[in-house]
């Protein structure tokens, strides 16, 4: 059963391009929807959405102080829920978040309201795969599609069963660490890219660290695409425009078009 | 054969409905083998005899059991204090330490990191990794850092790093959310030696069989001195460890209530709902979104707005109750016992205390066995810098009891001038214990 998020992303792939997933954290200004469809404009395949959590874990200076900004306005699951009701972007909407904030709000509440809001996907990385009962019914019920999180280190067999239950695409994570940009970005994301595509059909996504537009290309290289967060969050957070926002991600756009 | 109360959680790490793993994918292979490295080890003779070894000639347990007769008949009660106060580093984090590290070694790994609130765990782990030559940081809050000022140069003392964690609520939390980030970048050469029964599975499992000493300890020395077991079991909870370690020791004892003391600033399970963080599920305090709030508690060690999951399933069951004292009630109480049995508590221990002494109508005539966590030395600073001149003597009497021991939070009362008498039911008139 293919899900919107993961049907979109194959036929862009298996067109011959790089898929290119950019993110904004929602609620982070009065014109974070600006934001948005500045990144869908620049050429974004897709976009994450963050939901800011209060103690975000796997997040780096970058995220946490844009989740921050956000909390600070007052912004809540709803708020950002509510205001990408009213959006039609034309791509696929991926919501990232922390599993407190879906279990306060109950699992099956947050997966129809998600939906409801036009959400295709969602990524809660503090649920891995032993505890996916505890959210996927849920998620699965509502049409909603879990991409799971693979990392360096997760050894062949559960390699091989995150892909199996991953759905929309695969999300490789480039390094050990948190978010957050890196100068530069090791072996390692290309050994577990090429690992990942070994390993399944489904679209492969590579995050965490990416930071320019040749940094894209080659991690996009050996996978389907990646995805770019902290680039564009520290930018907007030190004032970026949402054209410029959206500049930054068409000169990420056009250097995974090159490679 | 019914299974035991405080046994080992399934095989998702839960007990009841709180507890598992939910942590990123980066970390499930560290905590898988955590799970079995421990397994392992605490199977195994040689590596107990080792830890036995350390826990005796070098933290010096057993820890005493002692029966303070003044603070006990001034409350009308029998009171007999577990003295976790006197292991080397001054608590009981001593004990859930040297196990951790000698797994460390056991694991192959360098290095650890550890959050820590008061620093006591932190001085704990700066010494075991002195003892065993490991590479050390600690993360702690801003906060913290300010007012123990000490413990943090102890631990740079020890040649442990201490990084600021400058975010949120700049305490305990956040100490712990930056720990975890490094251990997603070092995993494979650090071991996270987290400080309390709170954590992804196996950790609070781990943590509470790694303090199990203190309660088995205390059963045998209650009997050897009592003749019985205590009527009650007291202790303070912040992510849980000393309290899981020495009701351990008589959760199959069903005569024996066991009572947690939480703070009322960071009441999880009296204040609380469940919720997900740091790695297990279990009683939070949160505001409806599922944002975590920022605890506030005099005591840094307690300062912290979840608990360990094991003890949300004693709440469940009703093994346990969890009751929330005071600020105020927890400075009468250190200056309480200071007074009458010159024994200096931490301020996370005269949580438990405090609670004793508010309940002491309810008490009457009961033994009464409290976990005395810590000794104050740490904390003396910053209650000289409360009390001032008055160094407490206004403080040294006692208040009126509670309305209802079940009422989870109770304002304290005003504070009574030196030389007030009151009598409170059975407790005799309570002057200043020791009149100036
Ligand atoms: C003396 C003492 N007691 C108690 C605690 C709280 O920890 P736990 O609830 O895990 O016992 C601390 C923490 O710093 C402490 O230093």
């Amino acid at each position: 059963m293919t899900g919107p998020l993961e049907a979109h992303l194959r036929s862009r792939r298996d067109a011959g391009r790089k898929l290119l997933v950019p993110y904004v954290t929602g609620g982070l200004r009065d014109d974070w929807l600006d934001v948005l469809r500045a990144l869908v404009a620049a050429g974004a395949d897709a976009v994450e959405v963050g939901i800011p959590f209060s103690d975000p874990v796997m997040d780096g200076p970058t995220i946490q102080e844009a989740s921050q900004r956000a909390l600070d306005r007052g912004t809540t699951p709803a708020t950002i829920l509510s205001e990408l009701r009213h959006v039609e972007v034309g791509v696929p909407l991926v919501a990232m978040t922390y599993f407190n904030l879906v279990f306060r709000a109950g699992t099956e509440r947050f997966a129809k309201e998600a939906a409801a809001a036009g959400v295709s996907g969602v990524i809660v990385p503090d649920v891995p795969l032993e505890e996916l009962g505890e959210w996927a019914p849920a998620a699965d019920a509502a049409g909603l599609e879990t991409v799971l999180l693979a990392s360096p280190i997760s050894p062949d067999e559960r390699l091989a069963r995150l892909c199996a239950r991953s759905r929309g695409f695969v999300y490789g994570v480039n390094l050990m660490g948190v978010t957050g940009e890196r100068a530069a970005l090791g072996e390692r994301s290309a050994r577990l890219a090429r690992r990942l595509k070994a390993a399944t059909d489904l679209p492969v996504v590579m995050g965490f660290g990416v930071s320019s537009g040749d940094q894209a290309r080659a991690v996009a290289e050996p996978a389907d695409g990646v995805v770019v967060a902290s680039a564009i969050m520290r930018r907007v957070l030190d004032g970026a425009s949402a054209d410029e926002a959206g500049e930054f991600t068409a000169g990420l756009r056009a250097a995974l078009d090159a490679g | 054969m019914t299974a035991p109360v405080m046994g080992e959680p399934d095989a998702t790490g839960r007990f009841g409905r709180f507890g598992g793993r939910f942590v990123p994918e980066t970390l499930m292979p560290a905590c898988l083998e955590l799970e079995a490295a421990f397994r392992d080890a605490w199977a195994d003779v040689a590596f107990r005899a080792e830890l036995d070894r350390l826990l005796r000639d070098y933290a010096g347990r057993p820890s005493r059991l002692t029966e303070c007769e003044r603070l006990g008949e001034h409350l009308g009660l029998r009171l007999l204090l577990k003295r976790e106060d006197l292991n080397h580093t001054g608590s009981h984090k001593i004990n859930n330490v040297l196990g951790q590290a000698l797994l460390t070694k056991r694991m192959g790994k360098h290095r650890v990191v550890a959050e820590t609130g008061a620093g006591q765990h932190g001085v704990a782990s700066a010494t075991a990794a002195a003892l065993l030559g490991l590479d050390c940081v600690v993360y702690m809050g801003e906060v913290d850092m300010a007012r123990q000022e000490l413990n943090v140069f102890r631990m740079r003392l020890l040649g442990t790093e201490v990084r600021p964690a400058s975010s949120g609520s700049r305490t305990l939390k956040d100490a712990v959310n930056e720990a975890m980030r490094d251990w997603v970048a070092t995993v494979e050469t650090t071991h996270y030696l987290l400080g309390s029964v709170m954590g992804p599975h196996p950790y609070p499992w781990m943590v509470r069989e790694l303090h199990r000493v203190v309660g088995d300890e205390a059963r045998e020395q209650c009997r050897a001195l009592t003749g019985g077991d205590p009527d009650v079991v007291v202790a303070c909870v912040g992510g849980g460890s000393n309290a899981a370690g020495i009701f351990a020791g008589f959760a199959e004892l069903p005569a024996v209530a066991l009572v947690g003391a939480e703070p009322a600033g960071g009441a999880a399970i009296g204040r609380g709902v469940p919720g997900v963080v740091h790695g297990s599920k279990s009683f939070l305090v949160q505001d409806e979104f599922g944002q975590v709030q920022e605890a506030q508690s005099i005591s840094a060690g307690l300062d912290y707005p979840g608990v360990g999951p094991e003890h949300a399933h004693l709440a469940d069951a009703g093994r346990a109750r969890y009751e929330a004292v005071t600020d105020d009630e927890v400075l009468d109480a250190f200056v309480m016992l200071s007074r009458t049995e010159g024994i200096i508590p931490a301020l996370e221990s005269a949580h438990a205390l405090a609670w004793v002494i508010r309940e002491r109508e309810a008490l009457a005539g009961r033994t009464v066995l409290v976990n005395l966590s810590g000794r104050g030395d740490k904390d003396v600073q910053q209650v000289s810098e409360i009390l001032g001149d008055d160094a407490g003597r206004s403080r040294a009497t006692l208040r009126g009891p509670a309305a209802s021991p079940a009422s989870p939070v109770r304002p304290a009362g005003p504070v009574r001038p030196a030389g007030s008498v009151r009598p409170a039911g059975s407790v005799r008139p309570a002057g200043p214990v020791r009149p100036a």
